[in-house]
């Protein structure tokens, strides 16, 4: 009996200070300093909302970048992986559309990120390669001059990081949404 | 010659991290004389936390608080749909999955048979898990505190109350709180608002979950608990939006077993001794880090022969802003602590990279979760110094006392059960259509998928083959029962060998002794860990990923 007391107060102490307090100061803190980063990072045009900066969108038509495919189809309210193995023949299959879809060619493969699916299904990112491999795609569809784009994805690109040095990044979102801005 | 440089960075940083958080941690655990905060904590704790305890009576406290643990956050998954902080309108969730949500938070583990964003309302993800990754974690470290007392020769083992307190409020809490405030910098969301609702430029409908993610990611990272805001862990971008909160939280995953080590050889004042067994840990560690970089690092199987151009290794399954070396670090780090968040999917790693993480989780000492990881190790070293004993011909001793038939028996049941919770389950559930009418892939893969669940279960890890269709009655029965026995067994025979301990005469020591600060100490106890978990487990890694490696990677 003394020990369920003691337990008790336990819980009401450590679900006020850890739960209560601790939450509260890190709202407090994320909603006074970051706040837009706080709510998700969201990306307005026009004054609507039309996605977060760190969620990949759904983007299937020419004149676009495509971002990586997702297992989950873009659901970022429910999001997840493919969780096939590596060697799963499944894996080869959906592949094949990828490659379908994209036109890949022996003489111009596909780049392995826009056949394997991100682990969360909404990852935001293809690299500078990927992207330079869409190009001709989405110049034809806006007839916009190759140059024009390839500056632009320059422009875009950003090393993750300046100690270990890695292949190039693009937000997919972003770079649509700068291309809608080009004229 | 990068991904050296990256790891080299994340592990000895973290090491080097970990000795002065070892030092604060002695100071926070086990003070030398009562301080202010103890005055603070029995006041908080009432007339009953103030008495000494003995290693029944620390245990017991311990069950009777965590059975409570267990009942609240019951309470409060099970009355969500009812309850406040609900801005997305969950429902109600199964009652099977709740048990096994309980006992999967309670015990530290973190299985998740649910996708948060998809089941859980903010009251369950704050009241209920949150707060269990703080007690739950905190209650391994008193754990630890506890049998480093005993084997320092103290018969008072302190009080859990009071422990459990200095884990949370000392330990825990400051360390969660710089996290947080990093990862709240670094992008990831923190918010009472409900799911933002977009329209995308291609002028579909996006429903975007979000919620209070930096406090709880923090938490989960730094007490080795691991379960996810989102389903997909820590790949999902909400909980780990950059390169550099990829950083933060892969040595928040080890930094507190590493500073466990330390705290130990504070309290039984052999920091020598801690270092012999730091060392062996770590180079575990880096031989499973070693092995999954290098398995990685071969392509998609199943891409070959396509028009693919493959450069940076198997990316199924991954984030690219993470750096291609950090999915497999994290793969191994996540799984030899028992944290078991996750930053790439485990069911899509390459199949002997996946075999290092069920290694991670098969030895369970390598470092392993916060406090208990210390007290998984401590079993071994029992075996190791009655096995040196038989080799010499003299009777073991560890820090001068007497290994004897009692400590022996205790130690081995332990381990017995740390295996048999692994092997039986996974051959029922291979054998019949609980498991097989569950499986997300087929053949030798399909197979790792029962084995790492249950490795996950009994190891209090949480991470997942998570194509596996897990949220079923047999499956949340059975991995709940195995959380909960593979927590409390596993923790209680080692309080008993050290109360055991406690009360034997200390004994002089002489040259027939193994000194526990020496290499051939640190050769002994590696050892015992290869030999036991490879005779244990190597028929499960033949079935498994050897047989998938060989059969499919050419």
């Amino acid at each position: 009996m003394k020990l369920l007391i003691t337990s008790l107060r336990l819980v009401v102490i450590t679900m006020l200070v850890c739960v209560a307090g601790y939450t509260a100061i890190i709202l407090g803190f994320a909603q006074m300093v970051v706040p837009a980063r706080a709510d998700g990072s969201l990306v307005t045009k026009d004054g609507k909302i039309v996605g977060s900066r760190l969620i990949a969108q759904k983007f299937t038509q020419p004149q676009y970048f495509w971002p990586r495919p997702s297992a989950a189809d873009y659901n970022a309210a429910g999001a997840g992986g493919s969780n096939k193995s590596p060697t799963s023949s499944d894996l080869t299959d959906r592949a094949q559309t990828n490659i379908v879809a994209s036109g890949a060619t022996a003489e111009n493969p596909l780049p392995a990120e826009l056949a394997a699916a991100s682990g969360s299904g909404l990852d935001p990112h293809i690299t500078e390669h990927a992207v330079l491999y869409q190009t001709e795609r989405v110049a034809k569809a806006r007839g916009l001059a190759l140059p024009k784009i390839e500056a632009l994805v320059k422009q875009q690109a950003f090393a993750t990081d300046g100690v270990f040095v890695s292949d190039r990044l693009v937000n997919v979102l972003e770079l649509n949404m700068a291309l809608d801005e080009t004229k | 010659m990068n991904a050296i440089l990256f790891i080299s960075f994340i592990v000895g940083g973290t090491a080097l991290l970990s000795w002065p958080l070892g030092r604060y941690m002695k100071w926070a655990m086990d003070p030398d004389k009562p301080n202010g905060f103890d005055r603070l904590f029995h006041r908080f704790g009432g007339r009953y936390s103030n008495e000494p305890q003995n290693w029944k009576q620390y245990c017991v406290a311990m069950l009777v608080f965590n059975v409570l643990m267990f009942v609240v956050s019951f309470g409060f998954m099970a009355l969500q749909q009812h309850l406040f902080l609900n801005p997305d309108g969950k429902g109600a969730i199964n009652l099977d999955c709740i048990f096994n949500t309980a006992a999967s938070f309670t015990t530290n583990t973190n299985l998740q048979h649910y996708s948060g964003e998809v089941s859980m309302s903010y009251l369950s993800q704050l009241c209920a898990l949150m707060w269990l990754q703080f007690v739950s974690a905190a209650t391994g470290i008193a754990a630890l505190t506890a049998m480093a007392r005993g084997i320092a020769g103290r018969k008072d083992m302190g009080n859990f109350f009071i422990d459990l307190q200095r884990a949370t409020f000392l330990v825990l809490l400051p360390v969660a709180v710089i996290v947080a405030v990093l990862f709240a910098l670094g992008g990831i969301p923190m918010t009472l608002l409900g799911a933002a609702k977009a329209t995308t430029l291609e002028g579909i409908e996006q429903i975007i979950a979000r919620g209070p993610v930096a406090a709880f990611v923090a938490i989960k990272q730094l007490g080795t608990n691991g379960g996810g805001f989102f389903g997909p862990n820590c790949a999902h971008p909400f909980e780990n939006p950059t390169f550099w909160t990829n950083i933060v939280a892969s040595v928040s995953i080890i930094l507190i077993p590493m500073g466990s080590v330390w705290m130990f050889g504070h309290i039984v004042k052999r920091l020598r001794h801690a270092a012999v067994v730091f060392a062996v840990m770590l180079v575990f560690l880096v031989a499973k880090i070693g092995g999954a970089v290098y398995f990685e690092a071969a392509p998609t199987q199943a891409f070959a022969g396509l028009p693919i151009e493959q450069t940076t290794g198997n990316l199924e399954g991954k984030e690219l802003r993470f750096g291609t070396a950090a999915g497999p670090l994290w793969a191994v780090l996540t799984t030899s602590t028992s944290n078991g968040s996750v930053n790439s999917m485990h069911d899509s790693l390459n199949p002997m990279t996946g075999l290092m993480s069920m290694i991670g989780m098969w030895l369970n000492a390598t470092f392993g979760g916060v406090g208990v990881g210390m007290i998984n190790m401590f079993i071994y070293i029992v075996l190791a110094v009655f096995v040196a004993g038989m080799m010499v011909g003299r009777t073991p001793e560890y820090l001068n006392r007497r290994i004897e038939a009692r400590e022996v028996k205790l130690a081995v049941i332990a381990l017995f059960a740390h295996c048999f919770f692994v092997l039986a389950p996974t051959g029922l559930f291979a054998a019949t259509d609980w498991g097989q009418k569950t499986l997300n892939n087929t053949g030798p893969h399909g197979f790792s998928e029962i084995v790492y669940e249950f490795s996950s279960a009994n190891a209090n890890n949480g991470s997942g083959f998570e194509g596996l269709g897990d949220n079923t009655i047999p499956w949340n029965v059975a991995t709940g029962i195995v959380m909960m026995l593979a927590r409390f067994i596993p923790i209680f025979l080692p309080l008993a060998i050290a109360g055991s301990l406690a009360a034997k005469k200390p004994t002089a020591e002489s040259v027939g002794t193994l000194g526990t600060e020496s290499v051939t100490f640190g050769v002994m106890l590696g050892g015992t860990l290869l030999f036991i978990g490879a005779l244990t487990f190597f028929p499960l890694a033949t079935l498994g990923p050897i047989a998938e490696h060989l059969m499919f990677m050419k």
